[in-house]
This record gives C-alpha cells, sequence and structure tokens, in this order.
C-alpha cells in the first residue's frame, strides 16, 4: 500500500476528509495551524465548507450550529483556544450534539507558549466548561493513529450525542511520519431525525436547546446525560498494552510520551529490568481496567510519565487504589521528557523495590 | 540501523527541506522515519533545526535528543549541539560558515564548504543538500539515488526547475565525502 509522509496536524484534517467531516469552524493558533490550513484547501476540494471565524468564540458556537443542522463537523485549537471554547462545549454537551475537538497542547498555563505539553488533560476528561458534563477523549500517538482515531471520534460523537475531544502535544502536530491511507473507511452516520432542518412535513419542530428553567426538568437531563455517560464508560475504554504481561514496573503514558515510554521499556529490558507499558488510547473513559488487573498481578509499582504536574497519575491511582506504589515522572512548562529521564526514574524504582 | 541526524542552521538554509527528503527518500527505500522540525517563533535568519530518525526497525520514540550524526550548517549550531552527539557519531559541518573544528575527540568529522559548492552549482538555497550528500556517502543510511528520485516528491511542481541543481548538490556533496575517505564504522 503506497506510504505517504505527513505532518500530524495535516492527518488530523485528512482523517475528518475521510470520516465524511464536511465542515470545519476554527480560528489560528500554534502549533495546530496545519490543521485548519490543510481543510482550508481540501474541504472544497470534496464540497465542504472551511471558515475561518473571528474567534475561538465564534468558531465553537458555529459548530454548534453546524452540529444542531445534522453535519459532520469539526473544530481545532491550541490550550488557550480551547480554554476559550470551554463555554460553547459544555451547551453542546447539554444540547447532546456531536462533534469533534481537536487539541494540539501547547505549554501553559496562561498564554504559555508554542513547547509541547500536555497539561490540559484535566481539563479534557473532567469536564472543562461548566456544568456536570463529560467528553469522550481520544489521545493517538502516532501519525498513523491519528488517521484511525479521528473516525472513530466521529463515529463516538454520532452514536453517543456527544462532543468528542481528540487530544495531541505540539509534537504529534508538528512531526512528520509515514502513514498508510489506504481505501477511504465506509462512513455511514446514522440518521439525524433531532437536526433542525425544517419540519419536512411533521406536525412538531425540532428544538435544540440548553436552557431549562426549571431545576426538576434540568435535573431529567442531567441524569439522562449520566445514564450516557456510564454508557460510555462500559463500553468505550480503549488501551494498548507493550509487554506489560510480565513486567514488575508498569509505565503509564499517554501520546507521544507513550512513544518515549516504548523506548524505555525497551532499554531496560535489555538490561534486565522487566519493564512494561500500558498506553491509555482513551483518556476519558479512563482505562482503569488493565491498571487494576496489573496492580493485583505481576506489577510491583507503577511509574505515571507525563508532560504535565501529575494530572492523568490521579486517574492512575485510582485504578490502582493502594495496591501498589504509584510514583511520578513529569516536565512542564513545554519541557519534553528525555528517555534518560525516564530510564534514571526507573532505575531508582527498581533499586527500591530489592 | 539506526540513524538518528539532527540538521541544525539558520532559517532559510533549507535545513527542513533537507530533513525532509531525508525522511521521504527514506520511506521510499520501505525504511521506518520521522521527521520533527524545531517550531519556534523563528523566520529567515534565525535558527532552524530538524530532527530525522531513518531506521529499520519501528521508531518508538522520534525525538532526537543524542544524534548519531549532526549536520551543522553555521558556527552557533555547531556550538548549541556538538556536545550532544553520540560518542562514535558524526559531526559534519559547513566549512564555508564555520572557521573552527568541532571539539569532540570521539566523533568523526568531516567540513564541507557547502555554500562554496552550491555557489558554483549557481544556487546557494542548495547548500543544505550538499551536506546530505555527504551525509549519504558516509553513512550509506539510504541510497543517493533514492534521494535523487525523491526531490520530485519533496519539491512542489512549481519548484521541479529547481531539481538538477538540488540533484548536483547531492552528488557533490556524496563526491566530496568519499575523496575524503571517511568510512562510517559505527551504528551498522
Amino acid at each position: 500500500m503506497e506510504r505517504v509522509l505527513m505532518k500530524g496536524n495535516e492527518a488530523f484534517g485528512e482523517g475528518a476528509v475521510r470520516a465524511g467531516c464536511r465542515h470545519f469552524f476554527g480560528y489560528p493558533i500554534t502549533p495546530q495551524s496545519e490543521l485548519p490550513h490543510y481543510l482550508a484547501r481540501r474541504l472544497p476540494e470534496v464540497g465542504g465548507l472551511y471558515l475561518q471565524a473571528e474567534s475561538e468564540v465564534a468558531a465553537i458556537n458555529m459548530v454548534y450550529g453546524a452540529a444542531a443542522a445534522g453535519a459532520r463537523v469539526m473544530t481545532s485549537s491550541s490550550s488557550p483556544g480551547i480554554s476559550l471554547m470551554q463555554e460553547g462545549i459544555s451547551y453542546i454537551a447539554c444540547a447532546e450534539l456531536p462533534c469533534v475537538v481537536v487539541n494540539i497542547m501547547r505549554g501553559g498555563p496562561g498564554l504559555g507558549n508554542i513547547a509541547p505539553s500536555q497539561a490540559d488533560y484535566f481539563q479534557a476528561v473532567k469536564g472543562g466548561g461548566h456544568g456536570d458534563y463529560r467528553l469522550p477523549v481520544l489521545a493517538p500517538a502516532s501519525i498513523q493513529e491519528i488517521i484511525d482515531l479521528i473516525v472513530l471520534a466521529f463515529d463516538l460523537a454520532d452514536k453517543y450525542r456527544n462532543p468528542v475531544m481528540v487530544v495531541g502535544d505540539g509534537i504529534l502536530g508538528q512531526m512528520m511520519e509515514p502513514v498508510e491511507l489506504g481505501p477511504a473507511p465506509e462512513v455511514t452516520p446514522p440518521p439525524k431525525p433531532w437536526a433542525t432542518t425544517g419540519t419536512l412535513g411533521r406536525k412538531s419542530r425540532n428544538v435544540v436547546n440548553s436552557l431549562y428553567i426549571e431545576p426538576e426538568e434540568l435535573e431529567k437531563v442531567n441524569l439522562r446525560l449520566q445514564a450516557k455517560y456510564k454508557q460510555v464508560e462500559q463500553e468505550e475504554k480503549r488501551w494498548e498494552e507493550y509487554r506489560a504481561d510480565d513486567a514488575q514496573v508498569i509505565i503509564v503514558a499517554f501520546g507521544m510520551v507513550a512513544r518515549i515510554a516504548k523506548a524505555v521499556v525497551d532499554s531496560m529490558r535489555m538490561a534486565g529490568i522487566p519493564v512494561g507499558l500500558i498506553r491509555p488510547v482513551t483518556l476519558y473513559p479512563f482505562p482503569d481496567k488493565p491498571l487494576a488487573a496489573s496492580a493485583s498481578g505481576a506489577a510491583k509499582a507503577f511509574l505515571v510519565v507525563e508532560m504535565n504536574a501529575g494530572q492523568m497519575l490521579e486517574d492512575v491511582k485510582l485504578a490502582v487504589c493502594g495496591r501498589k506504589p504509584v510514583h511520578f515522572y513529569g516536565r512542564t512548562g513545554g519541557m519534553v521528557t528525555s528517555v534518560a529521564e525516564v530510564e534514571g526514574k526507573v532505575r531508582d524504582i527498581w533499586e527500591g523495590l530489592k | 540501523m539506526l540513524e538518528a541526524v539532527l540538521l541544525a542552521g539558520f532559517g532559510g538554509q533549507g535545513i527542513l527541506s533537507t530533513g525532509m527528503l531525508l525522511s521521504y527518500a527514506g520511506m521510499e527505500e520501505g525504511l521506518h522515519v520521522s521527521w520533527i522540525p524545531s517550531y519556534g517563533p523563528e523566520m529567515r535568519g534565525g535558527t532552524a533545526n530538524c530532527a530525522v530518525t531513518v531506521s529499520d526497525a519501528p521508531i518508538s520514540s522520534p525525538l532526537v535528543t543524542e544524534p548519531t550524526t549532526l549536520i551543522a550548517m553555521n558556527l552557533p549550531s555547531l556550538e548549541k549541539y556538538e556536545t550532544s552527539v553520540r560518542p562514535g557519531g558524526l559531526i559534519l559541518y559547513n566549512a564555508s560558515l564555520i572557521y573552527r573544528l568541532p571539539e569532540r575527540q570521539d566523533a568523526r568529522v568531516l567540513g564541507v564548504k557547502a555554500n562554496e559548492v552550491a555557489e558554483s552549482i549557481g544556487n546557494i538555497r542548495v547548500a543544505a543538500n550538499v551536506m546530505l550528500g555527504a551525509f549519504i556517502e558516509v553513512s550509506q543510511a539510504i541510497s543517493l539515488k533514492s534521494a535523487l528520485e525523491a526531490l520530485t516528491k519533496v519539491l512542489p511542481p512549481h519548484r521541479h526547475k529547481l531539481i538538477p541543481a538540488n540533484q548536483k548538490a547531492l552528488q557533490e556533496g556524496a563526491r566530496i565525502a568519499r575523496e575524503a575517505g571517511l568510512v562510517n564504522s559505527v551504528n551498522h
């Protein structure tokens, strides 16, 4: 199969087109600007619409409108821009509309910098905006996986009528790797009888809304959302295990850091230290099962590695539930964890176990 | 075989494109490749670098903190990255702009007057590809033929008139390295 060299940001764009996305609203911000740049050229080629909004706030509300009309629609930004979108994402979650939001994370907090980061984990998986809501969150670790997961993101969004977030760090957006595109996937979005596209002869109008004045009514909405999230937690946990079966030290890392961790697993195994990797592919729902199983099995210690001050760490601790020690190593502010640093941490943990 | 190459120089020297050419040529040979730019807010005249990994095995970490080869196109790049080169690694430096020898005693070193070679070809902008030609000759990580052919993929159609100059640059770089007699002896 033909391989093409593609930048991560471009892969998000091409993946979306292959998933049947025909509408994109966004606003440029480094390090994700190649994504809207790519779609500005690509979407018109397939009869789609690309629009650069006047701000991130406008962009997410255009997404809200297009989603209400039943379109497969996407926006993308980087950390500060995603913060600006949070109000709109909360509205879309309450209105139960499908859309995909890509966050190519950069160093924060504040305006921060444009260097790679994973510091928006809490924001992505714990809600982000106001109110009790959740987004399925996917974290690809290679350019090929971007192509594959963006299709899943649109499918999950339609299946659950919920925004889905896909996160990567600045490196994943900027780097190039070969990808095999293969034939375009079969895309069959489910019927959307709730879409506000005219009554089409029906007596009643479709209404898209996130305003519920009566608490009794809003509680019902909340209960419905919670039941939906429960189903998401039951059905959508995804993860990758690498040499984890007999590992006594389990590294837990997502996205680009999981690539660094893989190199550490290999080098430590060469040095006779049984290390493995569990890589969450979905950050919400968090894949607690393999961690719980390892904690009750061969694992003697866990090491969470992130490009933040310890955010996924909390979910790992919940999954391990005190059965084994959970260590942490992270860099912040756009600094990237090196293989040597993680190796040092693993050696320390291994010495402590003896 | 694993080559982790750091290409560094001024913005505008063609560093990123040359890295892309190496990546593309490697991919066309069926190798695993990755390309990562430094994407700081630099423009022409600022520093620019990219890291390219070419390997016959899947690449776990595409980040290059300890390059097997440094291609330094200017003095600031040599000064910044010389110490990071893996022991036994290779330092190729642009002797047109760097008037001192690298200080590393445990690396193989070759200076190429890339700017002069590029000017003799008639296009200063192909200097980075002179260095790439030298790298290919010394490392044998990919064949020169693959790089020559990949130019049509890396250069957009409206730049295809530049292909002959770039091919000449690759060939001249390879010739200079061959005549210098620097033979690769590590990482293979």
